[in-house]
């Protein structure tokens, strides 16, 4: 029950399971799952699949943030991807081939790939501050994005490419299926492999991973690089799904939603660990509040500060130092005052 | 970030040297000497390059001269074949951010070679610091008649004022400003949004006047706090406050995208069994929300009448498919008013304070005859 109660995921999925027995409140039914035209329907299956792209975003994040950057540039690296897809697409003779759709996705990832890689070599190679690095994408990649839509809406009738993010496969939306791949597949990457513990160390302190032996550079162009593909196949998933691709609104905001996700999973911004399993727990707190914003009939003007209430919450009942503080738990260790959180739940990890 | 303390003392500690033997050499003579040498090597193109750029800014100073002094500047030449009475506008545009902008823009550029007038174009990129640099230019050039897409609403007393002093006539278009004082700008152009709002709220009550039943309501908003989408609210609202049988479920903001429109309506669909009619602020929410409709089993247009505002060509695709029932038009396509109002002020002519876009609205029907020769 201590073991539980210490660890470091409680509290996302206390929130999480709080937000659904909210809505449960509002809406009985809010819970229910129907078969619909062949494929799974309701709130669950929308929260997983508009959750999805945030998921995609975080797990890339996640894995920057583990080395000790950021990557700012996630959302415009999601609308060049949806924008060059859509562009491509709307290219072909028929819109409705296969080989041709699979050609836009190539293209459009590989040019993520290509962003990302500059990323990775700004901050590894020539020494930029992450923060700043990825800031130029950040806004470059808007302006590039809008170079590719010429500003405006691009709009395809495909149905190979409508199957990425609104289609269904096996009952599920093809976007929950493609993110639940990529969990996976980091998963086994990192925890299986080596890798893991070496983007941590490279997090923890780069130089001394390069004095043992580690190739810090590497790593660190290869995060980025995966960091902008999943952006890209986020990009896709979001443009997909409503057949368009916005130049100027896709993907907005989505880094620091991304961001949040990876700080409520418990992941340190300060590098050193990660947590792929938190990301995930709290991609779905974020799209789980924005659904429930939007069904529980929250007044717009009063969303933010919902949200900015929820969000607070969640970090401060993750705080060790916070919970110390308001429930006068008996102190663990009694030299502790923590400087910090992060400081402190590294010591509990290793012990 | 502590990733780099262990690498990054050493770099520094010798770069300062690196730096200052650059200092050092930079400042021995035979380095001067040496890049004096490379200049010499190549002064033919650079000397060439520098008497074109002087020309180049001659040019633009004396046009610009010219076509401020408005009286009898043909004869200078600069303005390339232009009669006497050709008006010099300097237009500064919000930016690209939507295929509607990028047809409004469009549409005063044609709209002004066709009406001869001179146009002078800045793209604001939706920074009012971009704008009012603009605006000072062209205060500076002494165009004829300024107009502009305000970014925001307030701000704008210091540089207006300056545009008055300077007896430069200003127009708005699209969007407005909160000055105090009206005599700043000779007139706005641009869509009522509270009557757009209106419009859709006429069309539903005579849809439903026979009706005794209550009608479910679900409105799909603009970015809050938008101008736009607080005036159509609210003109919606007026109107169909007449009668009760009409009641808004639920309203939420879709920031006027296609994704947020479709995320939105799915969470309507499953909290609210029984949704009649969806007003959208824009055609772009109203087509994401078709999608979500249609995910969820119901026949837009006949399950849920859909009413949406722009009348962009997607959105009229989907009219003329019958998946929207009625789109109210809010037009980008003003140019032609603003060269006439332009020519006006610039003559002195009186003209009214409010000038309203011409604007109509379409039925399925409509739509069909109208979307071959839509220009957006």
């Amino acid at each position: 029950m201590r073991e539980l109660l210490r660890h470091r995921l409680l509290w996302p999925v206390v929130v999480l399971v709080l937000l659904l027995l909210l809505n449960v409140i509002y809406n009985n039914g809010f819970l229910s799952i129907q078969v619909k035209d062949g494929h799974l329907y309701g709130n669950l299956i929308d929260i997983l699949r508009f959750g999805a792209p945030l998921i995609l975003v975080a797990i890339g994040m996640t894995l920057v943030i583990a080395t000790g950057g950021i990557d700012l540039s996630v959302g415009s690296v999601v609308a060049i991807a949806g924008a060059m897809a859509c562009l491509r697409i709307s290219d072909l003779g028929d819109q409705g081939a296969v080989g041709g759709v699979l050609g836009a996705i190539g293209v459009a990832l590989v040019l993520c790939l290509v962003l990302g890689a500059a990323n990775g070599v700004l901050v590894a190679a020539i020494g930029v501050q992450p923060i700043v690095a990825t800031l130029i994408l950040m806004v470059a990649g808007r302006g590039l994005a809008q170079l590719i839509t010429d500003g405006q809406i691009i709009t395809v009738n495909s149905p190979p490419y409508k199957l990425f993010g609104g289609g269904y496969w096996l009952t599920l939306p093809f976007g929950i299926i493609v993110v639940a791949v990529v969990v996976v597949l980091t998963a086994l990457l990192t925890r299986r492999l080596a890798l893991g513990l070496l983007i941590e160390s490279v997090g923890g302190n780069a130089e001394a991973s390069r004095l043992v032996g580690i190739r810090s550079r590497g790593l660190t162009i290869m995060v980025y690089t995966f960091c902008a593909l999943c952006a890209g196949i986020a990009g896709l998933i979001i443009s997909s799904n409503v057949s368009s691709a916005d130049g100027n609104n896709a993907g907005l905001w989505i880094e620091l939603d991304a961001i949040l996700a990876v700080v409520i999973g418990g992941t340190s911004l300060m590098g050193g660990r990660f947590s792929l399993t938190g990301t995930v727990l709290g991609a779905l707190v974020i799209q789980t509040l924005t659904t429930t914003i939007y069904s529980i009939g929250v007044p717009p003007e009063t969303t933010l500060l919902f949200k900015a209430l929820v969000v607070t919450l969640v970090c401060l009942a993750q705080s060790p130092a916070f919970r110390a503080k308001v429930f006068h738990r008996r102190r663990r260790r009694p030299p502790a005052p923590a400087p910090s959180d992060e400081i402190d739940e590294k010591v509990s990890v290793a012990t | 970030m502590r990733s780099g303390i262990g690498g990054r003392p050493r770099r520094h500690a010798r770069n300062p040297a690196r730096v200052a033997t650059a200092a050092r050499h930079d400042s021995l003579a035979p380095a001067t000497a040496g890049r004096l040498s490379r200049q010499k090597r190549i002064p033919p193109v650079l000397k060439r390059f520098a008497t074109a750029l002087v020309a180049g800014a001659l040019a633009v100073t004396v046009a610009g001269c010219s076509s401020g002094s408005g009286g009898d500047s043909g004869a200078t030449g600069g303005g390339g074949g232009g009669g006497d009475d050709k008006i010099t506008m300097g237009f500064s545009q919000v930016g690209a951010e939507s295929g509607w902008r990028t047809a409004n823009t469009k549409s005063i550029q044609e709209s002004a070679k066709e009406a001869g007038v001179e146009l002078k174009f800045s793209d604001a990129q939706q920074k009012q610091e971009n704008q009012i640099k603009a605006l000072r230019s062209y205060i500076q050039q002494k165009v004829d008649v300024i107009a502009f897409s305000p970014v925001v609403v307030s701000g704008w007393d210091t540089v207006l004022k300056e545009a008055k002093d300077a007896k430069i006539p200003v127009i708005l278009t699209d969007r407005a400003v909160d000055s105090a004082d009206k005599t700043l700008y000779k007139t706005f152009l641009g869509s009522d949004f509270v009557e757009e709002g209106k419009k859709a709220g006429q069309w539903l009550v005579e849809q439903y006047k026979d009706s005794k039943d209550t009608v479910n309501i679900v409105e799909l908003q603009g970015n809050t706090g938008a101008a736009p989408a607080i005036d159509r609210k609210k003109g919606f609202g007026e109107v169909i406050a007449a009668d009760p049988k009409f009641k808004i479920i639920a309203s939420q903001p879709g920031d006027f995208t296609r994704a947020k429109g479709k995320e939105v309506m799915e969470a309507f669909l499953k909290s609210n069994p029984k949704i009649d009619v969806l007003f959208a602020h824009n055609d772009d929410m109203g087509l994401g929300a078709i999608e979500a409709i249609e995910g969820a089993g119901k026949t837009p247009g006949k399950d849920i009448k859909i009413i949406t505002i722009d009348a962009v060509h997607d959105g009229m695709q989907a009219l003329a498919d019958g998946k929207i029932n009625y789109i109210v038009e809010c037009s980008p396509l003003l140019g032609t008013q603003l060269m006439d109002l332009a020519k006006k002020v610039v003559k002195g002519e009186q003209v009214p304070e409010r000038v309203v876009t011409e604007e109509t609205t379409f039925t399925p029907e409509q739509a069909k005859q109208a979307l071959p020769d839509r220009k957006y």
